[in-house]
């Protein structure tokens, strides 16, 4: 056992049940770090498809189990700007007037961070051992850029990785189209966002596609797949924790699994 | 008559809406051309400007303020603009503001009204009404001008032609223009303004009211202000005898100061600009030894559903100061253009205000038609958490059963498991296994029931095989 901070890990829904690795990857990222890492049994989603969808009820309800299931930790992690933005920026507005959650809710808020910004801002760490062959580029996710503030640090810990070469992303900060229920909800406009973002990753001619959700990354994925782009997709911890040799996104998984 | 008797929305069509608009090349290529300009120019007038988010701060502030004491400052503003000569009429609904401005039309016999741009005409259908009554409306603002040619609505709240190319613009002024030389050269943007120019500048003396809007209105002196690049809205409201300005209640700020101050961080949010090349106050009408100006001087407040945003959580929306950043910055705003909105006020800020308006029931589709990407509230000068907003009316038709039953149908059986760990794991765990099974051969999955909303334009990554928390609670590790 280590004496750093004991966290907790909020998968999150689609890491769970899409793309376990990012998981592993971010336990290893935090565990190297100096961290004991945690994965509350009680999980399931932080709620945003019912928030979003106008569900304020079943959206108290789950956030309130998030509650209870984390708050005896030290630090509460996601692998997710925008699961992340929601424990820590709407839990505690969506129990505000609760005079039993409000300061719970509010204390578990302040305690919750997003991956790679928790390894930057609240451990401090600089520089992780990793080596990646070959040229990214970088899209922004939209709760992470805006709700948390996540620009810088994923790009210098990126720069830390051995063999990677990084190439800026036009329009880095706009939307991938994906937006939750959105993209299903309206197909047609939410296409035209990815198509619009495609052209841009393309441009880059980079090799290898990175972000910090997996909603937006499965987007993306999933355009570039079907438009028959070469370009291959991984979350950005994947690199970072040396598992960077995984199947991306969507690729076949060789048996494994 | 009730407003909604007179709104003509075409809101509830959206999704067929905004699909025609996407197919749209030419709107396609106008949208394409604007959004560098837009987004550039702003980003360019932030940067020279250090104060600028303090400015932004000061502005909400000033809204804030004036919101609270609402009542206060719409009295005082009133009292001035009596003392100066004028008149205020309060307009409740849209078809109030209607009848108060023929019956000024009608009192000077009026057979032709010069309009500077204004979204409350708009809002109100004011040309539609001074047709109907005999009565010539013509638009001086150049976009504005090559709509009324065209028959159309405004797709942008301060480019109102945005959604046309130049060749749409030659093609109508050709069709229009009959009395011009059918083999004059058309294809520069200023040929096509200088046409435009010496069309309209006849026009500026046969009017006897000019109508123009307000982007401000100033309790302090009683004054009004209309900023435009063009200055046609100085000739209409100058020149007629009978000037009306149409103002929505909330336009009022207390000082000429704070006015400055908003006018600080208006045309830099909205075109880039410092400042627009005419910002011109109207303070009543002619005074005696004035050497121009308008005879009678009249002020249509209107409220038309905005009061009834007050003290809700809608009240913030009332800040907006209809500079277009939201809609500049807004993907989806820039992949179907305004008209696909089907109403007035397009974009992030027409998402909020259109349901507080017309209602969550005719408009509902548009607080839902956003991915919360946050841009539009990035951007607002007036900090108006427009995303935020989007969701509550989205919480009004949830509670209200107007979500289609699908979704909710959807909902609930998600939120179900949601709430139940265990049986969520089992559920999840099971079918990840057997998405996993098919896209086995090649990772991902072209076509999955009852997911064609995504694989209708993409392919479904395949799960990697068993869930996070199955593998982890097996003992497996890093």
């Amino acid at each position: 056992m280590s004496d750093g901070p004991r966290v907790a890990l909020f998968v999150t829904c689609l890491v769970d049940l899409f793309r376990p690795s990012v998981g592993f990857a971010a336990v290893k990222l935090m565990q190297d770090a100096g961290c004991t890492v945690e994965v509350p049994e009680a999980q399931t989603c932080c709620g945003q498809p019912a928030y979003n969808s106008g569900d304020r009820k079943d959206t108290i309800v789950i956030a309130r189990q998030v509650i209870a299931a984390f708050e005896e930790f030290d630090y509460v992690v996601a692998p997710s700007g925008s699961c992340a933005g929601m424990i820590s920026k709407h839990y505690p507005e969506l129990l505000a007037d609760d005079p039993d959650w409000a300061d719970r809710a509010t204390a578990l808020g302040a305690r919750t961070h997003e991956l790679i910004s928790f390894l930057t801002d609240v451990l401090s760490i600089e520089k992780v051992e990793a080596a990646f062959e070959g040229t990214v580029t970088y899209h922004d996710s939209c709760s992470g850029l805006r709700e948390l503030g996540i620009h810088a640090q994923p790009r210098s810990l990126l720069d830390g990785v051995d063999g990677l070469h990084l190439r800026e992303l036009e329009d880095s900060n706009v939307c991938c189209g994906f937006g939750g229920t959105f993209c299903v909800k309206y197909p047609d406009i939410s296409n035209n966002m990815v198509s619009n973002k495609m052209e841009k990753i393309v441009a880059t001619g980079a090799e290898t596609l990175l972000a910090g959700d997996m909603g937006c990354l499965m987007n993306m994925a999933g355009k570039l797949q079907r438009d028959g782009a070469n370009v291959r997709v991984r979350h950005v911890a994947e690199v970072l924790a040396g598992m960077g040799d995984e199947p991306a996104i969507g690729e076949p998984q060789d048996g494994k699994g | 008559m009730t407003t909604s008797s007179t709104v003509h929305s075409t809101s509830r069509n959206f999704k067929n809406n905004a699909r025609d608009q996407l197919a749209n090349e030419d709107l396609q290529a106008a949208l394409n051309k604007a959004r560098g300009h837009f987004v550039d120019g702003r980003a360019t007038a932030r940067d020279n400007l250090p104060e600028f988010d303090d400015l932004r701060d000061q502005a909400r502030g000033i809204k804030d303020h004036t919101l609270e004491h609402l009542d206060f400052y719409l009295e005082a503003y009133e009292e001035k603009v009596v003392e100066s000569g004028g008149h205020v009429h309060w307009a409740r609904t849209a078809a109030d503001a209607q009848q108060i401005v023929l019956d000024i039309c009608r009192s000077v016999d009026a057979k032709q009204v010069n309009k500077g741009k204004s979204m409350i005409g708009e809002e109100i259908e004011i040309n539609k009404a001074l047709e109907a009554d005999g009565i010539r409306p013509i638009e001086t603002d150049l976009g504005e001008y090559i709509i009324q040619l065209r028959g159309e609505l405004p797709s942008h709240i301060i480019a109102p032609a945005v959604h046309l190319t130049k060749a749409q613009v030659e093609a109508s002024f050709r069709e229009n223009h009959t009395e011009l030389d059918e083999d004059r050269v058309l294809e520069e943007p200023l040929s096509l303004l200088d046409e435009a120019r010496t069309i309209l500048r006849k026009k500026y003396f046969e009017a006897e009211v000019g109508i123009t809007g307000a982007n401000l209105l100033i309790a302090e002196t009683g004054s009004s202000i209309i900023v435009t690049n063009e200055g046609n809205g100085d000739l209409s409201q100058l020149i007629p005898k009978v000037h009306i300005v149409l103002a929505s209640l909330e336009k009022i700020v207390p000082t000429l100061e704070d006015a400055a101050t908003i006018l600080r961080v208006l045309a830099r949010s909205a075109t880039g600009q410092e400042f627009s090349s005419y910002t011109t106050l109207s303070t009543g009408p002619k005074r005696e030894g004035d050497p121009d100006g308008p005879e009678q001087y009249h002020v249509i407040l209107l409220d038309n559903g905005r009061t009834d945003m007050l003290g809700t959580e809608f009240e913030e929306m009332l800040r907006c100061i209809r500079c277009g950043a939201c809609m500049n910055h807004c993907p989806v705003y820039q992949s179907v253009g305004g008209h696909a909105y089907g109403w007035v006020y397009p974009g992030p800020m027409g998402s909020v205000l259109s349901p507080g308006l017309i209602g969550v029931d005719e408009a509902g589709h548009l607080p839902n038609a956003s991915s919360f990407c946050g841009r539009c509230e990035e951007v607002c000068p007036m900090h108006i958490p427009l995303p935020k907003m989007m969701r509550h009316w989205r919480e009004r038709e949830f509670e209200s059963h107007l979500s289609p039953g699908s979704v909710r149908v959807g909902l609930g059986v998600w939120s179900f498991f949601a709430r139940r760990p265990r049986l969520y794991q089992l559920a999840t765990g099971l079918q990840m296994r057997m998405l996993s099974w098919m896209g086995r051969k090649r990772g991902r999955l072209s076509s999955v029931p009852l997911a064609k909303g995504w694989t209708k334009y993409r392919e479904l990554p395949a799960p990697q095989g068993r869930t996070f928390q199955s593998r982890w609670r097996s003992g497996e590790r890093v």
